[in-house]
């Protein structure tokens, strides 16, 4: 996978887990300001930063506040004065966080928030599924899923780009335990190939005295005359952008990917991963670590004749609709495993998923299955079984688009 | 530090005239005199409140000063992460200052605002205090008193006593805590200048009538404010680095005897209207107490 580190050096492989990587790679984003509350299985990200910081080896102002809407409030604050800003959390802490996140997105500030995916209660539960950031999809962040640690930690770096080009704040998910905890050989780009890739954050206004402006003041709906007469944007307008800035931010995306790939070996020139989907005619799609046992599952089936593919999500916002209807369009049959549920309904991403091909001329039956909430295990054997579930009932003429089925005992 | 006064106060002004607020609301004068007194080197940050309509309905407002507006319950956190983020850019010229009202200090704000206090964080904080929720029309807050009605205090009026916020401040060991009253300007003003010149997280309490929420007429203002001083209702003071002294009004009344009764301030406003005699009583000895409370720790300081 990796070819020459462009910085000359090349640096050996470490053993890291997901919470090591994503700290290591705010440290090589150079964050300037940290404030992070613990929660498992967060609490590693936020005492290695502490540590990187007493040694003295991050020139950062750490703060340790006392809850996690604090955290993001103090990020929020620090990056309107000019200050690049990081913040990890799991769970209850990024519910907690809910109304900092639409105020640090509606601002416009391009925060990274580290979100190690956990299961949220009643009841208590600290094991992993993705309800948490799902539950925030709709705040306004770009979401990015990691599938291991190498992804953990380039994407830290890539999020940093991104949000500084976009001015959007970006939440890198990766799954609780499975890469949280886990220990994996990762890659860590040398400081100098990062700063060549990563210029300073320079921000498009700070608060100053010398130009005293007020940030978000109370917005009428309709466009308002400023003192010199000038029409400035209502609260629509405002929220139009932010909306077109997110159906932007896929060009954005995938440069900062590509752009990644030429100077670090590793392309993430696309919001998808495929594998073995040029001739797939079943296509298992889901997203985080759970697309790589996707992987084992597809390779067993195909072994066992049926073509399948695997169709991974790495953004989930954006949706990056057009591009999975286009990886679609050749499938008979599309599974989705889902580790949320929109409750009421079914897997946010088959929901999503399904809106993408609606229109697109794709035909293929698409079936869904909740899997893995509050880290239920998932093995691949169980979502091949699952494929061949649907398919017999595809050939029976029986697939039920309508609700989805629960991988559990009732 | 020499004293201000009414020639000598800087004629530059940071709230220019025309605000949102109503006629006669305290919090206008005292941010007016608090916006003075920093003297165009602070950032500042308010959560909702009145404060977030006095600072005008974008794109236009009426404060010279750069604000940011955040959520309820994070002004001092969002005050905390702009300390943090001028150090990490490396500007130290300017203070930074909150400024938010006792729904938000005494209520949903008081988790940041003690944490920030607990970790000695850079800045002033400035509660105005209305004693109720009044940018969602006055309902009860922590810092409503007892006996007044609201608007979810309707009839029985408030059954508690209001919390003591300025304590428990001082109880976080803050280098200083005072409290200050609009209707007492330079008062104020000398504060925000004396906490300007300390470092780490300084708390002051500006004690703010508010015409509708209490019913009275748009023109008692500074009367009302005079009366909770006078009668012991509101106490001024300052403890600097474990110091106290009582200051202004409040060392005038030490100073000359006994404050007046507590009923002169009650009934100038509509908010008491149905208190008994006996929450009367009530009411006054529980100023009674606090005043001689005060008093003593003037003397023995
Ligand atoms: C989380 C949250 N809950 C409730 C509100 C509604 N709200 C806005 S201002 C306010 C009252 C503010 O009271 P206070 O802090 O005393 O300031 P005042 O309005 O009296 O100036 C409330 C309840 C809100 N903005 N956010
Ligand atoms: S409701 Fe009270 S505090 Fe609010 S603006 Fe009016 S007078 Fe001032």
């Amino acid at each position: 996978m990796t070819e020459t580190n462009t910085a000359g050096r090349e640096p050996p492989d470490q053993m890291l887990d997901g919470n090591r990587a994503a700290a290591i790679g705010a440290k090589l984003c150079r964050v300037q300001v940290v404030a992070a509350y613990p929660i498992t299985p967060q609490t590693p990200v936020t005492e290695a930063l502490s540590e990187f910081v007493e040694r003295r080896e991050l020139p950062a102002q750490y703060i340790t506040v006392e809850s996690e809407h604090s955290a993001l409030a103090v990020c929020s604050s620090a990056s309107l004065v000019g200050a690049r800003t990081f913040t990890a959390t799991s769970s209850h802490g990024l519910a907690y966080m809910h109304e900092m996140l639409h105020w640090v997105a509606g601002t416009r500030l391009p925060v990274v928030l580290a979100c190690v995916n956990r299961a949220i209660g009643a009841p208590w539960n600290v094991l992993n599924d993705q309800q948490d950031s799902i539950s925030q999809r709709d705040t306004g962040w770009i979401q990015m899923y990691a599938r291991n640690n190498q992804e953990i930690l380039d994407s830290m770096i890539q999020a940093y780009k991104i949000a500084e080009k976009t001015y959007l704040p970006v939440m890198v998910c990766y799954d609780g335990y499975i890469l949280s905890h886990t220990e994996m050989p990762v890659e860590v780009p040398s400081q100098d190939a990062v700063d060549r890739y990563l210029p300073p954050y320079r921000p498009h206004t700070v608060l100053d005295p010398g130009n005293p402006k007020n940030y978000n003041l109370v917005t009428l709906a309709n466009p308002r005359a400023n003192a010199e007469g000038v029409l400035c944007h209502g609260y629509m307008e405002i929220r139009y952008l932010l909306q077109e800035a997110l159906q932007k931010s896929r060009e954005t995306i995938s440069a900062a990917g590509q752009e990644f790939g030429e100077l670090f070996g590793r392309s993430y020139a696309k919001l998808l991963w495929e594998h073995r989907m040029q001739d797939a005619e079943i296509a298992i799609v889901t997203m985080g670590s759970l697309a790589l046992e996707a992987v084992v599952a597809a390779d067993a089936l195909r072994k066992q004749g049926a073509k399948a593919g695997v169709l991974g999500l790495r953004v989930f916002r954006p949706f990056p609709g057009r591009d999975i209807a286009e990886a679609l369009r050749r499938c008979r049959l599309v599974v989705v495993f889902d580790k949320n549920v929109s409750y009421g309904n079914e897997g946010a991403t088959c929901n999503e998923i399904k809106a993408a091909l609606y229109g697109s001329g794709a035909s293929a039956a698409v079936s869904n299955f909740i899997v893995g909430l509050g880290g239920r295990d998932v093995k691949a054997r169980d979502l091949a079984d699952a494929v061949k579930g649907a398919l017999s009932s595809l050939e029976r003429g029986a697939l039920s688009n309508e609700c989805a089925q629960w991988i559990c005992e009732i | 530090m020499s004293q201000v006064n009414a020639v000598s106060l800087t004629e530059k002004e940071y709230l220019l005239p025309g605000n949102r607020l109503c006629p006669g609301c305290a919090l206008s004068l005292a941010y007016r005199h608090i916006l003075k007194a920093l003297d165009g080197r602070a950032i500042i940050t308010v959560p909702a409140s009145c404060l977030t309509v006095l600072h005008g309905m974008y794109p236009v407002t009426s404060v010279t000063v750069p604000c940011v507006n955040t959520p309820f319950a994070s002004v001092a956190a969002s005050a905390a992460g702009l300390v943090a983020g001028l150090k990490a850019v490396g500007r130290t010229d300017l203070t930074v200052v909150a400024v938010a009202g006792d729904g938000g200090t005494h209520d949903i704000g008081i988790q940041a605002l003690s944490g920030a206090a607990e970790r000695h964080d850079d800045f002033i904080y400035i509660c105005y205090d209305n004693e109720g929720y009044m940018n969602t029309g006055n309902q009860r807050s922590g810092s409503s008193p007892l006996g007044a009605i609201s608007g979810t205090t309707p009839i029985l009026g408030k059954r508690q006593h209001q919390k003591d916020i300025v304590a428990i401040m001082e109880a976080h060991a803050v280098p200083y805590v005072a409290t200050a009253n609009a209707s007492y300007p330079l008062d104020l003003y000398q504060k925000v200048r004396k906490a300007m010149s300390m470092v780490g997280l300084r708390f002051i309490h500006v004690y703010s009538p508010c015409p509708p929420g209490w019913g009275f007429p748009f023109s008692a203002t500074i009367r009302i404010g005079e009366l909770a001083v006078q009668t012991g209702w509101n106490v001024l003071y300052e403890v600097e680095n474990g110091v106290f002294q009582l200051t202004a009004g409040s060392e005038s009344v030490a100073r000359k005897g006994n404050p007046t009764h507590v009923r002169e301030f009650l009934t100038a406003q509509g908010r008491f209207s149905n208190v008994t005699e006996e929450t009367v009583q009530e009411l006054q000895d529980w100023v009674t107490a606090k005043w001689q409370r005060y008093l003593e720790r003037a003397r023995s300081s």
